[in-house]
């Protein structure tokens, strides 16, 4: 208790010292830090609100910067849902970018767990290896994909696109660092209690990294779904386009209809907020600790 | 229930050997500790048995089958950690029913059992609770429900106190004791704290450096050390230690003090002696003086009072009673029966008594 009065007493004293002084009892560095995120929350919005905002225009208007349409549509939205191809496109992206979340949050989340738990020779060349291959930019890698496909005979297919990027060694780095959190005492201890590996890594070790997981989903998630260069490369026929792809198709070589783009993106941007929705409740740290000491 | 044997167990990790060759036979049912100090190789040891680490060279019997090459979901033990390891994601039931997966019991058969073990360890309203809405002490019964409940040959515990306070580490002392007594299991207990050994083991094991120094029941280690690290690992104050050098049937610890003792065995005179008395075994103020000396130091427990006082140079701790204990700077005589003095070698540090 007299802690607290003396804590009050030295915070009064020093408002008033501040009103004497005719200083502003206000901290500045906390004024500068809300008006740069207040400016970066602006940044981010804009294009989202232009990009809405353009859906709602008649193409005649889309060149007019105005925020606010002078006459709002959704015409464009009716043109875009009734046009087949958009749904087909949609239907790509989201098998795609579905399948590529499980396989990265099964598999990097495997290997991940395997080099972090297990002692084995060569377990440091392995994960050296796995991360040299985040120094290769995508643009390199492009071509042999691109051969590897054609001798696979998956030009033109789903799984041609999707096979880069079924595992990531991103994915497996951020695993195997948050399975380095969970405590060996749990792996022992599952490991005495009769569980094979592949049980203990499922029930024991996957459960305690799920914010790891949710975030690693997010990340491969949002990265195929908006994924462009790859599947413009890899597919041919209008049917196998993903979404981005299928959208930058709209228009003609004259002009680019960027109210159906928009409204495309709108609509796009859909799954990607479920998605984010969803996982995002399990991005709370500090689960693992509470089964231990303290 | 079931026998633990070892024999010539030896690990290395890549070329530093931890355990130098170690031999121990546990009883069936037997309640036996492996204590010593940090690094002396008493949690390698208990995780060897359990299957966690792999044997260099050596056997490991559990029962009449050797182990060493079984994994240790085969080798019917039940581990409780230092850090309990219960599972945060699972609930007190399943983190309880955890080891029943594999079992073949059935399902109700294995909700008997869990509410049988919560029941034995006070927890059934505590069934349904996640670990983080649990203190301390529940966390680590929740630990030890989960070793019991599959009913295993032989219990370990790896130093399973150690994060409770004080009071909660008497408390559960006293639980896992009565829940041997219970249960009649053979459990193997690692701790580096000799009370907790002297407490609950039928068997003391003291290890050092990787080699045991001596097995034997708690008075064998109190009152019959084998060397003078035993002496002085067992018992709060340790044990205090005097050198001096054998001649003519006594102790000579200066050219004023000599102290006589019956010693069975022939001792070259010459020979350098130390000279172990307990604190416990030492009187203070008696009229039959060992020695003399001034108090410097007393340390008031409630009980009794930790008297330091100076002999020839020397700091030598006593223990009075609480309630008259010797004033600061006085002087003061000790004495101490000869069947209570202890002799070692100070060479090589083995019992000479």
């Amino acid at each position: 208790m007299t802690t607290v009065d003396n804590l009050t007493v030295k915070a009064s004293s020093k408002t008033l010292m501040a009103i004497k002084t005719g200083k502003r009892p206000k901290n500045m560095g906390q004024i500068i830090r809300w008006l740069l995120l207040f400016m970066g929350g602006i940044a981010m919005v804009t294009p989202i609100a232009y990009m809405i905002s353009t859906s709602l225009k008649f193409p005649h208007e889309v060149y007019n910067l105005n925020f606010i349409p002078d006459e709002p549509t959704i015409e464009n939205y009716t043109y875009v849902l009734e046009d087949g191809r958009f749904f087909g496109w949609f239907k790509n992206s989201l098998v795609i970018a579905t399948l590529t979340t499980i396989s990265n949050v099964l598999f990097d989340s495997l290997v991940g767990y395997t080099l972090c738990k297990f002692r084995f020779p060569g377990r440091t060349i392995i994960f050296v290896a796995i991360l040299s291959t985040l120094m290769i930019p995508t643009e390199m890698l492009v071509i042999p994909w691109y051969l590897m496909s054609q001798s696979f005979g998956w030009l033109d297919t789903q799984w041609g696109i999707m096979f880069p990027g079924l595992m990531t060694a991103f994915g497996t780095f951020l695993m195997k660092q948050f399975f380095e959190t969970v405590p060996d005492d749990f792996i022992e201890a599952a490991r005495i209690d009769g569980l094979n590996e592949l049980q203990i890594w499922w029930t024991v070790a996957m459960p305690l990294v799920k914010p790891a997981l949710a975030a690693l989903a997010i990340f491969v998630f949002l990265g195929n779904w908006t994924a462009f260069i790859w599947p413009l490369i890899v597919t041919n026929s209008m049917e196998m386009y993903t979404l981005p792809v299928g959208l930058s198709t709209f228009g003609d070589e004259a002009d680019v209809a960027w109210e159906l783009i928009m409204t495309g993106a709108a609509i796009s941007t859909l799954p990607t907020l479920v998605v984010f929705l969803v996982f995002q409740r399990y991005i709370i740290r500090g689960v693992v600790m509470a089964g231990l000491k303290g | 229930m079931a026998t633990v044997s070892i024999k010539n167990l030896v690990k290395s990790f890549d070329k530093t050997e931890v355990l130098h060759g170690i031999n121990l036979d546990v009883a069936d049912g037997e309640f036996i500790v492996l204590v010593g100090p940090s690094g002396c190789g008493k949690s390698t040891t208990l995780r060897i048995i359990a299957g966690l680490e792999d044997v260099s060279s050596g056997e490991i019997y559990i029962g009449d089958k050797m182990v060493n090459n079984l994994e240790p979901k085969h080798r019917d033990i039940a581990m409780v950690f230092q850090n309990y390891a219960i599972y945060p994601h699972m609930t007190v039931r399943k983190n309880i029913g955890f080891g029943l997966r594999t079992s073949k019991l059935s399902k109700p058969d294995r909700e008997k059992r869990i509410d049988e073990v919560a029941e034995i360890l006070a927890m059934t309203e505590l069934l349904e609770r996640r670990p983080s809405q649990l203190s301390g002490g529940q966390r680590q019964r929740v630990a030890i429900g989960r070793a019991m409940v599959r009913d295993p040959a032989v219990f370990l515990f790896d130093e399973p106190l150690s994060n409770l306070d004080a009071q909660l580490r008497t408390q559960m002392r006293l639980e896992i004791k009565k829940l041997h007594q219970r249960v009649k299991s053979t459990i193997i207990f690692v701790t580096h704290d000799q009370v907790e050994a002297m407490t609950m083991a039928d068997r003391i094991v003291i290890m050092k450096d990787g080699d045991i120094q001596q097995i034997g029941t708690p008075f064998e280690v109190f009152h019959e050390p084998a060397n003078m690290f035993v002496a002085q690992f067992i018992g709060a104050p340790s044990m205090n230690m005097i050198e001096g050098v054998w001649k003519d049937g006594s102790v000579k610890i200066s050219n004023n003090l000599s102290i006589a003792m019956k010693v069975e065995r022939q001792i070259a005179d010459g020979t350098k002696v130390v000279l172990g008395l307990r604190p416990d075994d030492l009187t203070v103020g008696d009229e039959q003086k060992l020695f003399e000396g001034t108090v410097h130091v007393l340390e008031p427990l409630g009980a009794e009072t930790l008297v330091y006082v100076t002999v020839d140079g020397r700091e030598v701790i006593a223990k009075a009673s609480g309630r008259t204990p010797p004033k600061m700077g006085a002087t003061v005589s000790l004495s101490a029966d000869a069947n209570n003095m202890h002799l070692f070698d100070a060479k090589s540090g083995e019992a000479l008594t």
